[in-house]
């Protein structure tokens, strides 16, 4: 169940951000930590990746979904708004369109976007919940996806079943390395296709990911030696203390203690390197902000200029200054996350066992 | 002193240092350096220090090193067996003193 289909207050963005700024284990403002590493006001460096978020329609409900995404929400983007984004392409050279959801292939006009991205020239990510390949209405979806070169971004939070379910839902494991096959079979990470399978790794429950490197063999060999599956690469990425995980840390007793765990972790090289510095984000009404999360707490882009997408001006969003809150120290914990994985090697403590708690 | 062993307690663990501040540092840098990869990983290192904290029984090392096992990818699973490893040594060592046990009625017996 959404958080907005139970009527909670943490469904609304005001409410997450209110709790976040009276976070008594996170007073130090993200900006003065910033300050301190040279790195205020955080700044962008150009567009790398233009991130569309068509929805928060979903087939699964995930327990720690910064989205707050499900098969109750409606919230999709139009086909008009679609083609803004086109168009908005079409007057850039970024190189990378990255679209992401809910599940972003149950949008209608996704495929729509995917032709039209490729026919750009640009490439393009799907961030799939894999599930979604097995629904009846998407057979199809894999063969599509093959076609058009789509690197498949899939989450997998880990390579056995219990920590899996626990997160994403009963049965979510199984059918994940069903459509892992199915991908394999049509040459997604096997090695000389050119069709790039990677998978991404959030912690199940409230504590850091591992160092992308340890994980990723270990997700190699045993997804291979129990599976038989490949991939590429395995991104590791922090769960955002915003919205369901939010909720659940609360819920747990454990928010206090995470949010501790993510400013003690903080990085200066994970925060030099975040993927809003390098992205636009667009949400499913066209409102632009500079990443998902904080498209998932309704702080839009501040550039000067109107912060829609019929609007879009790379020539101010390239220089434009980040909007931060204390919420970004789940991208700059350790050695970092954003939407694309480890940044940096991880930071030191002095002693770090212990300064994990 | 309303009780041992309080979770809130466990951040100041560097308060140590306050009156030896430099056998904090040394510990510090040589604790480091323990944890570091090296010819075993952090994920190894980690499973040995929770069993440690198992046999040594320290509430503050289980607190940590469970959330650092979890932190290096390790499931509960692999943790659980690391805890009867610890378990087992600790029952074994007991039970192998049976021989000194042995030895001595041996010798005071006719």
């Amino acid at each position: 169940m959404s958080l907005l289909s139970i009527h909670h207050p943490l469904a609304s963005a005001g409410e997450q951000l209110r709790v976040i700024d009276n976070c008594a284990s996170a007073a130090k403002a993200f900006d003065d930590s910033l300050a301190e590493s040279g790195l205020f006001p955080l700044g962008a460096t150009g567009i790398q990746v233009f991130q569309i978020n068509v929805g928060k329609l979903c087939n699964q409900t995930c327990r720690h979904c910064h989205v707050d995404a499900g098969p109750d929400r409606r919230e999709i983007m139009s086909r008009e708004v679609a083609g803004m984004c086109i168009d908005a392409l079409r007057r850039t050279s970024i190189p990378t369109v990255d679209i992401t959801g809910g599940a972003p292939e149950l949008n209608p006009n996704f495929r729509w976007l995917v032709e039209q991205s490729r026919a750009l020239g640009r490439h393009v990510m799907d961030r799939s919940n894999l599930t979604v390949l097995l629904l009846p209405s998407q057979a199809d979806l894999a063969g599509f996806l093959a076609e058009h070169r789509v690197e498949v971004v899939a989450s997998l939070p880990y390579f056995l079943e219990q920590q899996t379910d626990a997160q994403r839902g009963e049965g979510v494991f199984a059918k994940s390395i069903e459509a892992l096959r199915k991908l394999n079979s049509l040459g997604y990470g096997q090695p000389g296709s050119g069709l790039t399978l990677n998978l991404v790794y959030n912690p199940v429950g409230a504590f850091l990911p591992p160092a992308q490197h340890a994980i990723e063999a270990d997700f190699r060999r045993e997804l291979g030696r129990r599976h038989g599956i490949v991939f590429n690469s395995l991104h590791t990425i922090a769960n955002m203390p915003i919205s369901r995980f939010l909720e659940f840390l609360l819920r747990g007793g454990n928010y206090e203690r995470y949010m501790e765990r993510l400013v003690n972790a903080y990085n200066p090289a994970a925060a030099a390197g975040v993927m809003c510095r390098y992205t636009i984000s667009v949400g499913w009404d066209g409102v632009l902000y500079d990443c998902d999360f904080n498209q998932m707490l309704d702080l839009p882009v501040d550039h000067s200029a109107p912060a829609h997408i019929r609007d879009f001006n790379p020539a101010l969003l390239d220089r434009r200054r980040i909007v931060t809150g204390r919420h970004c120290y789940g991208c700059t914990a350790g050695a970092g996350s954003s939407c694309g994985g480890q940044i940096q090697g991880p930071g030191t403590g002095a002693v770090r066992g212990y300064s994990s708690v | 002193m309303a009780g041992y062993y309080h979770a809130e307690d466990l951040p100041h663990f560097p308060d140590i240092g306050k009156h030896a501040p430099e056998l904090w540092q040394k510990f510090s840098e040589w604790y480091g350096a323990v944890f570091a990869e090296g010819a075993l990983s952090e994920r190894e290192k980690c499973l040995i220090a929770l069993a440690v904290a198992h046999a040594v029984q320290c509430p503050y090392c289980i607190d940590a090193y469970t959330q650092a096992c979890l932190e290096k990818g390790s499931n509960l699973e692999q943790m659980t067996e690391a805890v009867h490893v610890a378990s087992a040594i600790r029952g074994g060592a007991s039970l192998v003193h049976g021989l000194q046990m042995r030895n001595a009625a041996e010798k005071l017996s006719m």
